[in-house]
């Protein structure tokens, strides 16, 4: 099947006007009539249900957590970008989609892109009426933060919790419309496959994790807002539960997977402590507009840093190696996420990793706790060459700013980051790849949508700070209702969807088959420790620099450790309770096919892109190179077995943007 | 560290349930408490036994997923953390533990240290939300510009993560201070303040009918909030509904 | 409004309303009482005002009756009510943890005053009934008619050292009891503001202050004869 992006005509700045005012609606009596089933309740799948609901669809919601209010949109920290352009600095709707498109390295989606410039004003107007309590001026207007690569202040925030307090935005907007029936809600149920009926995606199978309980649920079509895959690697800063399943099955029963090698590795994150770890914590990449990221200069004072001999506050200037700085004098401690990870990495590799397993670089706030104690001595008339005073006034500055992250980092690490710098490394965090969508989010499955972070679309080859939460929202809220109209226009006289179907009867009886292999399977290993070991795979030879040799190996390991998880996995209890290890093992089992085709999409794709660093193409200097030849979309169809999957390429093509080179420096 | 644990063991929602002694060797200080307890539960699955089921999912203390009552505190011994951001260095070597689920009549037990929280979710359905449609043909966001007190007072009631730790420290097992932080956040915005009259009688009523009990201002829930919720919001929930009792 | 006493804010709100009633109650109760220590005569006369005074008599006194047992009642129903919100309790729960022992029991500190005031009508107001309402004595005076008999037969009472025990007992539960009772019922009617920091202050001072001059009130009586 060739892809068809099914891009609008026309310039790129009237083409979703233009979509808007051409396609097709569904009147409200009709919609009565339809049922759309959205899986997940983060920002893109909650907003998409409560939207879908308020235009008068019947929705069925489903989240595997306790409640949709906590999906992990909820620990998004720093902010969500709009160009609204209050600050007044130049920033508009193409500046966004600019940056955007120059951030994820050329390998997104032009219209889809500016498309989520345009909406995301609407996005700010639309949460500050549903309550959101965004930061503010004494004026009682909204206040905006920088970010990372770009060149303005636009991005809207709640302190350091952006995420939490736009999902219950969105949640807000769901409970009114569960509360008036029109969402019927599914808390604890997980999606465990999408049924297609002659050649339309017309419902799910999903597991009640209480019960156990394998329910049919049907509709007229299926919304996946269902997020990213990071935790293939284990150790993410992604929820524990968050998974590729739902996106997994959908593309077995023939969605495309974009893109899937590239991922988003952060680089402030608490380094791992242990064997023991089970997930990482971000610290959100707002601290890099006043840390300054250092190593030292010198191997001995590494070792005597190592062996506890020497304090980061004993070493001098001249000691230390500012290497973003030293790299990047333009953009400095702000470079985007990719380039920051990739330089810590790089120090670290070259042995100047500051903590005991030599995986952490110094991110210091000394020198922001003398500039703003300067500016606050200056401010109330005290004495500025006093240095202690000025360090107490600027700390408390930085407190105002960040106490939470302070507070969270002494938490975790047991060290007072006012005293010494803090220690972070880079951690996988977002994966821009993701199910392959058209313009309309719909997937190579009719009737199959996908949004938010399970698609592919906007970010290309790497994510900008603050971005993942206008794309969510815009997804759900403002495109999603109006392309799936378009589709469902068809539906209005096929009438409800039976599931007694040979389809349904099919998918149940898979997803029965499996449970039944993974409960009677006693073998003598728990799910952890094959997540564990394919996570080791992923991040030595899939993480922040590939090359063929790794990635080849990585695939030949993954495919061996499937077939071990299968023969050998133990799953206790029963399926007909609720039963934690069986939903853990259902999940793995899909990271399992997913981690391999990640290696392949890796492999074939030889150049370096964003969050895709492949070693044998690199300039002299240690950056990205990327190639002419790449510049496409890789969605790859199921065969049957990972390695066997077929790759379809959509070309991506630059009319209102000149593809140049990214630089930092 | 060597600990004992003592940890309430349920097979179900009808089972009488009990608490059971787990020994456990090697935990180390760094690790969060949940970590201490995947050790656990790695090693019953290894030995052939039924790992103990808890609710967790960021881990990182926003999702409010977590649970647990330990040691006699929600969330444990320290202050203003979630159970996920303990860490094993607030306890020493040779303690016993004892870890419950949170207990209330409206937050029955699914299994071991699993309980039923959607009590929270229904009482939010009952007016949690302003009603606006989600078209984004709303006003523009600065057209409505609002104190910034006010506007950080409500920031400070939205960071309720619904964990129910309120519930589970209050001797009566009040929800007072989740149901006040919710009315708190909207009863001080101008776009909430349309719909206040009805939001909180609707909200309070829905309260009443899962179950909770009644708020005699202990002040447990406060101490014990991983968010640092103030009392005053309660105060202001009980305002907006005397308020809105008098209309009518 | 009538479903009002029907919502758990309703009924806090009433509890505390009384409450508040109740501690201007025992203001009042306190100052007259106080009077018998400074100057038996004063205190006699306003005695026998309260005790004769229509106003006070038909329609004070039946109010205090009712918000006296409106309190006891409802804070028996909402202790019951609460109970039932959590029907298996923790094995183990550090209370202390977070939150005054005041705080959680004053069901007992109330119960213990509840006793208290058996105590106290059978001393004294079935009694006063007794004399005013079953024999009609309205003149308030001492059986040979020399002078009223109010500061007599309160001095009387305090002679018993038991009852004098007992009352001081009373009034250490009623110290507890206040403690907590007092901000919590401004709380409950949802004054929490920038001035709850002071009236916190003028609490801890009444809480201890009023028990602590009965407790004077009884010793002095006791110890005067």
């Amino acid at each position: 099947m060739a892809l068809d992006s099914k891009i609008p005509k026309g310039p790129l700045a009237d083409k979703w006007t233009n979509y808007k005012n051409s396609n097709n609606l569904v009147n409200p009596a009709n919609k009565r009539l339809i049922d759309v089933i959205v899986v997940g309740t983060g920002l893109a799948g909650g907003s998409a249900a409560a939207t879908l609901a308020e235009l008068g669809y019947n929705v069925k919601a489903f989240c595997f957590q306790d409640s949709p209010r906590r999906a992990h949109s909820i620990a998004a920290q720093g902010g969500i970008n709009a160009a609204k352009n209050y600050q007044g600095d130049g920033d508009s709707t193409y500046r966004l989609f600019y940056d955007t498109v120059k951030g994820g390295d050329y390998r997104s989606r032009e219209a889809n892109v500016y498309r989520l410039a345009e909406v995301s004003a609407n996005i700010i107007d639309q949460c500050v009426a549903q309550g959101v309590p965004f930061a503010r001026e004494y004026g009682g207007l909204l206040d905006n933060r920088s970010f990372g690569g770009v060149l303005v202040s636009r991005t809207f925030y709640a302190a350091g919790q952006t995420g939490q307090q736009l999902l219950l935005g969105a949640y807000s907007a769901l409970n009114r419309q569960i509360g008036r029936g029109k969402v019927k809600m599914y808390n604890r149920h997980e999606m465990l496959d999408v049924v297609i009926v002659d050649g339309k995606a017309r419902g799910i199978i999903a597991r009640n994790l209480v019960t156990g309980e394998i329910e049919r649920h049907s509709a007229h079509a299926v919304v996946l807002g269902t997020g990213g895959y990071g935790n293939v690697f284990f150790l993410s800063t992604n929820a524990m539960g968050s998974n590729v399943t739902a996106a997994w099955k959908a593309h077995k029963r023939g969605a495309y997977f974009a893109n899937p090698c590239y991922t988003q590795i952060h680089p402030t994150c608490i380094p791992v402590s242990g064997d023991h770890q089970s997930k990482l914590t971000l610290m959100s990449e707002s601290l890099r507009n006043d840390g300054r990221i250092w190593v030292p200069k010198h191997k001995k004072d590494v070792d005597a840093i190592r062996a506890g001999k020497l304090k980061p506050t004993q070493l001098e200037e001249a000691d230390r190696d500012y290497y973003l700085e030293r790299r990047y004098p333009a953009f400095g401690n702000l470079v985007p996420r990719d380039v920051a990870s990739r330089a810590a990495k790089e120090r670290c590799d070259a042995g100047f990793g500051v903590n005991a397993t030599g995986e952490a670089v110094y991110l210091d706030f000394a020198a922001a706790f003398m500039r703003y104690g300067k500016e606050q001595a200056h401010v109330r008339g005290l004495d500025e060459s006093d240095d202690a005073l000025v360090r107490k006034l600027g700390q408390e500055v930085v407190k105002n700013k960040y106490g939470n992250l302070f507070q969270m980092y002494e938490k975790i690490v047991d060290q007072n980051p006012y005293e010494t710098p803090m220690m972070i490394y880079p951690a996988v965090h977002y994966t821009m790849g993701g199910i392959w969508v058209d313009y309309n989010l719909q997937t190579t499955v009719p009737g199959l949508y996908a949004i938010g972070e399970a698609n592919f679309s906007d970010h290309g080859a790497n994510r900008l700070g603050a971005s993942a939460l206008m794309q969510g929202l815009a997804d759900g809220y403002f495109v999603l209702p109006y392309t799936i109209g378009d589709y469902l226009a068809d539906d209005i006289r096929t009438g409800p969807i039976p599931t007694n179907s040979p389809a349904f009867d099919e998918a149940e009886k898979s997803v029965r088959d499996n449970i039944a292999h993974l409960i009677d399977n006693k073998g003598t290993h728990s799910v952890d420790y094959f997540h564990k070991r394919l996570g080791k795979i992923m991040w030595n030879k899939c993480g922040m620099a590939r090359n063929a040799e790794d990635l080849n190996s990585a695939i030949s390991e993954i495919a061996e450790l499937r077939k071990e998880f299968w023969k050998d996995v133990r799953v206790p209890g029963t399926n007909e309770e609720f039963n934690e290890e069986l939903a853990k093992a259902l999940r793995v089992a899909d990271f399992l096919e997913l981690g391999e085709l990640f290696a392949k999409d890796a492999l074939l794709r030889e150049e370096s892109a964003g969050g895709h660093f492949r070693e044998e193409h690199q300039t002299p200097e240690g950056e990205a190179k990327r190639r002419k030849e790449f510049q496409y979309v890789s969605a790859w169809e199921f065969k049957g077995e990972p390695k066997d999957a077929v790759l379809h390429k959509e070309d991506l093509v630059y009319e209102n943007i000149e593809v140049k080179e990214r630089s930092y420096k | 560290m060597n600990l004992t644990l003592k940890i309430w063991r349920q097979k179900n929602a009808n089972d009488k349930g009990k608490l059971v002694n787990y020994p456990i060797s090697d935990v180390s200080p760094d690790m969060s408490f949940l970590e201490m307890l995947d050790v656990l539960n790695e090693g019953l699955i290894n030995k052939g036994d039924e790992p103990v089921e808890f609710d967790h999912d960021c881990r990182e203390g926003i999702c409010g997923m977590c649970s647990l009552y330990i040691n006699g505190e929600a969330h444990g011994p320290d202050r203003g953390v979630t159970t996920c951001q303990l860490h094993m260095r607030m306890f020493k070597d040779g303690d016993t533990i004892v870890i419950e689920p949170f207990r209330a009549t409206a937050f029955p037990v699914i299994k071991d240290l699993v309980v039923d929280r959607s009590a929270f979710d229904r009482i939010q359905h009952a007016g949690g939300f302003i009603s606006v449609n989600t078209s984004g043909n709303t006003i523009d966001a600065n057209a409505i510009p609002v104190n910034k007190h006010d506007a950080d007072d409500a920031f400070s009631a939205a960071t309720c993560i619904g964990c129910g730790a309120c519930v589970a420290s209050c001797k009566n097992s009040s929800a007072m201070l989740f149901v006040g932080a919710k009315v708190s956040q909207f009863a001080l915005l101008p776009q909430g303040k349309i719909e206040a009259t009805d939001r909180v009688l609707n909200m309070v009523k829905q309260m009443d009918e899962e179950g909770f009990g009644n708020c005699t201002n202990t002040g447990a829930c406060e101490v014990e909030c991983p968010k640092g919720i103030s009392l005053e919001n309660i105060a202001r929930m009980n305002r907006e509904y005397l308020k809105a009792s008098l209309k009518g | 409004m009538s479903g009002i006493l029907n919502s758990s804010i309703g009924r806090k709100v009433a509890m505390a309303l009384s409450a508040l009633f109740l501690m201007v109650f025992l203001l009042q109760h306190f100052a007259i009482n106080m009077l018998s220590v400074f100057n038996p005569d004063t205190f006699n006369e306003v005695s026998h005002f309260m005790g004769t005074f229509w106003v006070i008599q038909y329609l004070m006194q039946p109010v205090l009756i009712f918000g006296v047992i409106f309190h006891f009642v409802m804070g028996f129903v909402l202790e019951i009510k609460n109970n039932s919100a959590r029907k298996i309790s923790y094995a183990k729960n550090n209370g202390n943890a977070n939150s005054s022992w005041m705080s959680r029991n004053m069901i007992w500190s109330g119960l213990a005053i509840l006793a208290f005031m058996i105590l106290h009508f059978i001393d004294f107001w079935f009694p006063e009934m007794n004399i005013k309402y079953i024999q009609g004595d309205m003149s308030g005076l001492l059986a040979d008619g020399e002078g009223f008999r109010y500061y007599e037969e309160l001095v009387h009472k305090f002679e018993n050292p038991i009852r004098v025990a007992a009352y001081c007992l009373a009034f250490v539960f009623l110290a507890l009891h206040l403690l907590h009772g007092f901000m919590s019922a401004f709380q409950s009617v949802g004054a929490n503001n920038k001035y709850t920091k002071s009236l916190k202050g003028f609490a801890k001072v009444y809480a201890i202050g009023i028990p602590l001059g009965f407790i004077f009130i009884a010793l002095f009586h006791h110890l005067n004869h």
